[in-house]
C-alpha cells in the first residue's frame, strides 16, 4: 500500500487507546497509520461472532470508565457508539437471599439495611468519601505524571499543581487520602461496613483483573480504579455498549477514518525501527518496512520493548526495569451462549438485579482464598465470578429468544503449578467456572449452547497482552503515576526519539478509559510543538 | 525504687515503665523536669522484661534481641555506668536450611555458600538498601509533620524530609520511591536465585508484623527494620546480660538518677480530665496524683478508650482509634532444655547468634494464609536464639534455653487458645525438630507466649509489640492516628509516648524520645 502523502505518525496496536491517540493526532492534522496484527481491530475491546449469529464480547464487556471528554471530542455517538446504563446488579448469598444494587442511591440504601441499619447508614459516609477521592484522581487522569527527581519547570510546575490540589483537600482528608491509597479494600471497608455480603459486594472491584487479594495493601485503589466511571453524570458512563464492546473501536476507528486517518489489520509489526537513537519506522512480519517519523506503541511495555526492539537501541536500566514491570495474569472469561434466561431463586422475579453484573461471593474470605489458589498457580476453586447478561438489554446481540453471557473470573494463572496449560486444563478450568454459576441456577446448564473459555495465556496469544493482563501491569503503587510504567519515563515518551507509549501500561492505567491514548497524543503534539 | 510522697506534684506522670515510658522519663528528667513512672507490674520493662518460665529457667519474655535502639540514645543514657553488660554484641544470622545445610547472612560467609550471581547480587543489595535505609534514619527521630497547616514547622519537617530523599540521587531516589510500595516478594525475587536467601531476607520484613511476602508494604516494614539498625549502629543484634529485663532495670536506674521517680505495682486506673485538660491521674488503689502533663507508653486504645473515655473524645477520633490495626501475629516460645540444642550443620559460633526458619518465601506465604483465617501456622517460620549460649546465667549449669519468635500465631484465634496452646507448641517444636533432630527428647519445660497473652500480661490490645501494625496506613503522620500524631493528643496535657507512635515499636525507644521532646516546647507555667 502507498500512501500519496508522507506519513506523520505509525500507531502500533488498534487497542482503544492506540485508536483514541490516532484520533486526536489525525484530528491535529497528521497523517497517521494504524497497524493491527489482528484481521479485525478493536485489541481487547471487540465484538465477534464465534457461534452462530451471537455477539460476544469476549475480552472487556463493560463499558465504564471510557473518558466522557473523549467520547464528546471524538465524536462517537455519531459514529455509532450507544451505552446502555446498567438497571441493577446483585450479590447471591450461598445460603439463598441476595444483596441488590440500584444506582439509585437511596433506593441501593434501602437495600443495604435489610442486611443491616447500620450498614445503610455507614454507606453514606461511605459513599461520599469514596467520591470525595474520585473527584481528587479525576483530574489526575488526563495529565502527564511528572518526574518527581526531575528539576525541568514541566515537571516541578506539574509536581506543584497535584501538590495544590492534595492540600485542597484540607488537613483530614489529606490523611484520608494518604490511607486510601494505601489501603487493603478489606481493611477499608472495615470502617464502614459490618455486613459480609455488603463488604464482599463492594471489595469485588478491588481484586479485578488484579494479582491481589483483598486484604493486600494498595487494593482500596483498585477498588476506586472501578468506581472512575460511574462519578460523571454522563448518562451511560457504566453500562453496556450496544453491540458489544466493539461498538466502542469500531466508532473510534469510523472517527479516525473520517479525519482522514488510514487503519491496515493482518499487519502485523516485527520489528520497530530505529537509526541513530531515532525511530524510523517498523518492519512488518512480512518484511515489508513503512517509515515514519514517529511511532507510538499500543503494546504493552514488555511485547513494545523487549519484543519489537533491539535492546542494543535502549539503556541498561531502563530494560531492567521493563523486565521488572509487573504483568500477571489472574483473569479469566468465559462467553456462553444460552437457549434462553437462566433462572436464578435467590433473585425475586422482575428483579431489575439480573439486568446489570451479577455475583456468588458473598464473604470478602472467599475472594482471599481465592487468591491464595492463585498464589500457589492453580485456578480458584471457589472464583470470584462477574457474570452479565447483555442480551436482556441488547437483543441485538442474539438470535430470537436467546442469550449471551459474559462470565468474568478471578482468579486464574498464566502459568500453572503443574504445567503448560492444555485442553483438558481449560475444559476444567470452564467446569469450575460453570458449576460455581449452576449452583445458583438450577437451569443454567441445559441452557448452554456453546462456551468460549478464555484462560490468561488464551488471551495474551490472541490479543497480545503480556499474560493476558487486561491492565497492561498490575495498578500496585509502585506501578502507579511517576512509577508507571518506568519511573522517569512515564511522561508517555520512550528513550527512543520520536517514540512514544500510549497503550494502558502507562498513567493512568487499564480499563476501557482510553486516557492513556490521549495523554500519549498530547505528549506527542506537544513535542511537536502544536496545541492539542 | 524510691517510693514518692503522695503529696507530690509531679510536672509529669508517665503511665507505664515500659522502655519507651523509661526512655521519656530519662528525657525529661535531664530536661530539668520532675517526673514520676507508674508501672502497674511488680518491675519495670513492661514487654521487655527476664523472667523463669520454668524453676530454674530464665528467658526474656518477649523481646529477645536489642537491635533497633540508636547508638546516640545508648550513650546519652549511659547504661553500661548503671549496670548494664552485654552478653553478645553483633551477633550473626544463620538460616537453617532443610536436609542440614545452613546460610550465613554475613556479607562474606554467604558468599563462599551462594552462586557468582547472588554473592554478586547479595553485595549490591545490601549496600542499595543500607544507602536507603540511612535516607530514612533523620525521619525518625523527628516529630512527624502536620499536612495542610500553614506552621513554618510542619512545611520545613516536610522539605527536609523530600530534601533527604532528593540528596540520594537520581538512581536511588526512583529506586526508594519504586520499591517503598511494592511487596518483598517482588523484591527478592527481582534480585535473587537462592531460594534459602529469599526465604532468610523475606523474613526481617514480615517478623512482628501482619502481613506476608507477597503483601505490599512489606518493602517499607524492611526498610523500617533496617533504618532502626542503621540507627543502631555497629553493635548489631546484640543481647544484654540478664536479658531484656536487665536491660530494662539498668534504663530504669538511669533514668532514677536522672531524678525521675518510678513506682512499680502501681496500676494506673484513669487519667483525670479538669476542664479538658489532662491534670492528672487515679490510681487502682484509688489515689489521685496531680501532674502538669500525663504521659501514656500505654498502646493508644488503651489509652483513649479505657484509661481516657471516649466521652472525652469527638467522635470521628474515636472511630480512627477503634479502627487502629492491632491485632498480633508473633508468638514467643520458650524452651527449657537439659543440654545444648543441636541443630544440624549449625557450629557452636552460629548458635550464639540468630538462627531463621523460613527456607523459601513461599514457605512464609502459606504460613500466613492460616493467619488470614484465624489459624496458627501449621508450619511455623521462626526466629530462634539460644540465650544461654552467650549468658549461662539463665539456667542451671549445662542446661539451656530456647527463645523463639514464632509466626504466625493470630490474637483471635478460631479455636481459642484454650485448645490451640498446646497444638501450636507441639507444631513449632515439630518445625524445629526437622533442624534439630532429637530436640523434643531433651526439653523439660516449655512456655508459649501467645498475643492475647501478651495482652493479659503486657495490658498492649491486641498483643501487638509494635502497638499496631506497621503498614502504610498506620505510619509516620498518620501513626496512630491522624490528630496525635504528634505525640499530642487532642486533650491538652495528654500525651503519648509508646510504641503506638511515630516511629513504632521493637525495643528502640525513640518513640519516648521524641515524646519527651515535644513535652519539653510545653512550658510548665502554661495552663
Amino acid at each position: 500500500m502507498t500512501t500519496p502523502r508522507e506519513l506523520d505518525a505509525i500507531i502500533v496496536g488498534a487497542g482503544h487507546n492506540g485508536l483514541v491517540a490516532a484520533c486526536y493526532l489525525a484530528r491535529a492534522g497528521l497523517k497517521v497509520l494504524v497497524l493491527e496484527r489482528q484481521p479485525f481491530i478493536g485489541g481487547a475491546a471487540v465484538s465477534r461472532r464465534l457461534y452462530q449469529d451471537f455477539t460476544y464480547s469476549n475480552c472487556s464487556y463493560v463499558c465504564s470508565l471510557l473518558r466522557p471528554e473523549i467520547i464528546r471530542t471524538l465524536e462517537l455517538p455519531k459514529y455509532g457508539l450507544q451505552v446502555i446504563p446498567y438497571e441493577g446488579g446483585c450479590t447471591m448469598m450461598q445460603g439463598g437471599g441476595h444483596l441488590a444494587l440500584y444506582d439509585n442511591h437511596d433506593a441501593l440504601r434501602r437495600e443495604i439495611a435489610r442486611h443491616s441499619k447500620r450498614d445503610a447508614e455507614a454507606y453514606d459516609r461511605y459513599s461520599r468519601d469514596v467520591m470525595r477521592q474520585c473527584k481528587f484522581i479525576k483530574p489526575l487522569l488526563m495529565r502527564e505524571p511528572p518526574d518527581p527527581t526531575s528539576f525541568k519547570p514541566r515537571d516541578l510546575q506539574e509536581l506543584l499543581y497535584l501538590g495544590k490540589r492534595f492540600h485542597g483537600l484540607g488537613e483530614q482528608r489529606m490523611y484520608d487520602t494518604l490511607r486510601f491509597w494505601t489501603m487493603s479494600a478489606a481493611d477499608f471497608l472495615d470502617e464502614y461496613f459490618e455486613s459480609e455480603i455488603v463488604k464482599a459486594h463492594f471489595a469485588g472491584s478491588s481484586i479485578i483483573g488484579t494479582a491481589l487479594g483483598p486484604r493486600s495493601p494498595g487494593t482500596a485503589y483498585v477498588l476506586l480504579h472501578h468506581y472512575m466511571g460511574d462519578i460523571d453524570d454522563t448518562v451511560g458512563a457504566w453500562g453496556f455498549a450496544r453491540g458489544g464492546m466493539g461498538a466502542i473501536t469500531q466508532a473510534l476507528g469510523a472517527s479516525f477514518e473520517a479525519s482522514g486517518g488510514s487503519i491496515r489489520s493482518a499487519a502485523p509489526v516485527a520489528k520497530i525501527l530505529v537509526r541513530n537513537g531515532r525511530a524510523t519506522g517498523v518492519a512488518l512480519a512480512d518484511g515489508e518496512e513503512i517509515r515514519a517519523p514517529l511511532v507510538i506503541s499500543n503494546l504493552d511495555v514488555r511485547r513494545t520493548f523487549l519484543e519489537s526492539m533491539d535492546a542494543k537501541d535502549l539503556p541498561e536500566e531502563f530494560l531492567r526495569h521493563v523486565k521488572n514491570f509487573k504483568i500477571r495474569g489472574s483473569s479469566g472469561k468465559l462467553n456462553i451462549a444460552l437457549d434462553g434466561l437462566p433462572r436464578f431463586p435467590a433473585i425475586p422475579q422482575g428483579s431489575p438485579c439480573t439486568r446489570g453484573d451479577m455475583h456468588v461471593t458473598d464473604t470478602i474470605e472467599m475472594m482471599e482464598r481465592a487468591y491464595d489458589d492463585w498464589k500457589d498457580g492453580r485456578w480458584s476453586r471457589a472464583p470470584y465470578i462477574d457474570m452479565l447478561i447483555p442480551s436482556q438489554i441488547d437483543p441485538t446481540m442474539v438470535p430470537d429468544g436467546k442469550h449471551y453471557m459474559s462470565v468474568f473470573v478471578q482468579y486464574c494463572p498464566y502459568q500453572l503449578a503443574d504445567g503448560p496449560w492444555d485442553a483438558a486444563k481449560r475444559k476444567a478450568f470452564g467446569d469450575t467456572v460453570i458449576n460455581t454459576i449452576a449452583q445458583h441456577s438450577p437451569n443454567f446448564k441445559d441452557l448452554i449452547l456453546h462456551a468460549e473459555i478464555r484462560t490468561p495465556w488464551d488471551i495474551e496469544n490472541e490479543v497480545g497482552l503480556t499474560e493476558g493482563n487486561i491492565f497492561q501491569g498490575e495498578l500496585t503503587m509502585d506501578q502507579l503515576l511517576f512509577n508507571r510504567p518506568v519511573p522517569g519515563y512515564a511522561q508517555y515518551r520512550a528513550p527512543v526519539r520520536g517514540m512514544y507509549m500510549c497503550g494502558s501500561s502507562t498513567h493512568p492505567g487499564g480499563g476501557v478509559m482510553g486516557a492513556p491514548g490521549a495523554n500519549a497524543a498530547r505528549a506527542v503534539l506537544r513535542d511537536l510543538g502544536r496545541a492539542h | 525504687m524510691a517510693i514518692a510522697s503522695p503529696a507530690a506534684r509531679y510536672d509529669s506522670v508517665i503511665i507505664g515503665g515500659g522502655h519507651n515510658g523509661l526512655v521519656c522519663a530519662a528525657t525529661l528528667a535531664r530536661g530539668g523536669r520532675s517526673v514520676l513512672v507508674l508501672e502497674a507490674a511488680a518491675q519495670v520493662g513492661g514487654a521487655a522484661l527476664t523472667r523463669e518460665f520454668t524453676p530454674g529457667f530464665r528467658v526474656s519474655a518477649g523481646a529477645h534481641l536489642l537491635h533497633l535502639m540508636p547508638a546516640d540514645l545508648l550513650r546519652e543514657l549511659n547504661l553500661e555506668a548503671h549496670g548494664l553488660e552485654w552478653a553478645a554484641q553483633g551477633m550473626a544470622t544463620t538460616a537453617l536450611v532443610p536436609g542440614g545445610g545452613r546460610l550465613s547472612l554475613g556479607a562474606e560467609e554467604a558468599g563462599r555458600s551462594l552462586t557468582p550471581e547472588d554473592a554478586a547480587a547479595y553485595s549490591i543489595y545490601t549496600a542499595r538498601m543500607r544507602r536507603l535505609a540511612a535516607a530514612l534514619v533523620p525521619m525518625f527521630s523527628r516529630v512527624p509533620p502536620r499536612l495542610g497547616t500553614t506552621g513554618w514547622a510542619d512545611r520545613i519537617a516536610l522539605l527536609r524530609l523530600g530534601w533527604q530523599v532528593r540528596k540520594l540521587g537520581r538512581r536511588d531516589m526512583r529506586e526508594l520511591l519504586r520499591i517503598v510500595g511494592m511487596n518483598v516478594y517482588d523484591l527478592l525475587e527481582e534480585n535473587f536465585d537462592s531460594t534459602a536467601l529469599k526465604g532468610a531476607l523475606g523474613l526481617d520484613a514480615v517478623l512482628g508484623a501482619n502481613f506476608g511476602p507477597r503483601s505490599p508494604g512489606t518493602v517499607l516494614t524492611l526498610l523500617y527494620r533496617l533504618s532502626g539498625e542503621s540507627a543502631a549502629g555497629a553493635s548489631g543484634l546484640s543481647q544484654p546480660k540478664g536479658g531484656l529485663g536487665a536491660f530494662c532495670d539498668a534504663l530504669a536506674k538511669a533514668a532514677a538518677a536522672l531524678g525521675a521517680t518510678i513506682r512499680t505495682g502501681t496500676p494506673v486506673a484513669s487519667i483525670r480530665i479538669e476542664g479538658d485538660r489532662a491534670v492528672g491521674v487515679v490510681l487502682e488503689s484509688g489515689e489521685s496524683i496531680d501532674a502538669g502533663s500525663v504521659i501514656s507508653s500505654a498502646d493508644p486504645k488503651t489509652t483513649f478508650l479505657r484509661l481516657l473515655g471516649p466521652r472525652h473524645l469527638d467522635t470521628g477520633f474515636v472511630r480512627r482509634v477503634n479502627h487502629i490495626r492491632s491485632q498480633g501475629l508473633a508468638a514467643k516460645l520458650h524452651l527449657a532444655l537439659n543440654r545444648r540444642p543441636e541443630f544440624s550443620g549449625v557450629s557452636d559460633s552460629s548458635l550464639r547468634g540468630r538462627l531463621l526458619i523460613a527456607p523459601s518465601l513461599q514457605h512464609i506465604e502459606h504460613a500466613y494464609n492460616h493467619a488470614k483465617y484465624g489459624e496458627f501456622s501449621a508450619a511455623p517460620v521462626m526466629e530462634i536464639t539460644v540465650p544461654t549460649a552467650n549468658d549461662p546465667s539463665l539456667a542451671p549449669a549445662g542446661q539451656h534455653v530456647l527463645s523463639a519468635i514464632v509466626q504466625y500465631a493470630p490474637y483471635a484465634l478460631k479455636e481459642g487458645w484454650q485448645s490451640g496452646r498446646q497444638r501450636c507448641i507441639d507444631a513449632a517444636v515439630d518445625a524445629l525438630e526437622g533442624y534439630a533432630p532429637g530436640l523434643r527428647s531433651c526439653i523439660v519445660g516449655a512456655e508459649l507466649v501467645t498475643p492475647a497473652d501478651m495482652q493479659a500480661q503486657f495490658g498492649m490490645s491486641g498483643g501487638h509489640w509494635h502497638h499496631g501494625d506497621l503498614a502504610f496506613d498506620q505510619f509516620f503522620m498518620v501513626r496512630p492516628v491522624p490528630g496525635a500524631a504528634q505525640y499530642r493528643t487532642p486533650v491538652d496535657g495528654l500525651f503519648l509516648c509508646g510504641a503506638g507512635c511515630h516511629p513504632g515499636g521493637g525495643v528502640m525507644g525513640i518513640a519516648g524520645r521524641n515524646a519527651a521532646q515535644e513535652v519539653l516546647k510545653v512550658s510548665l507555667n502554661s495552663p
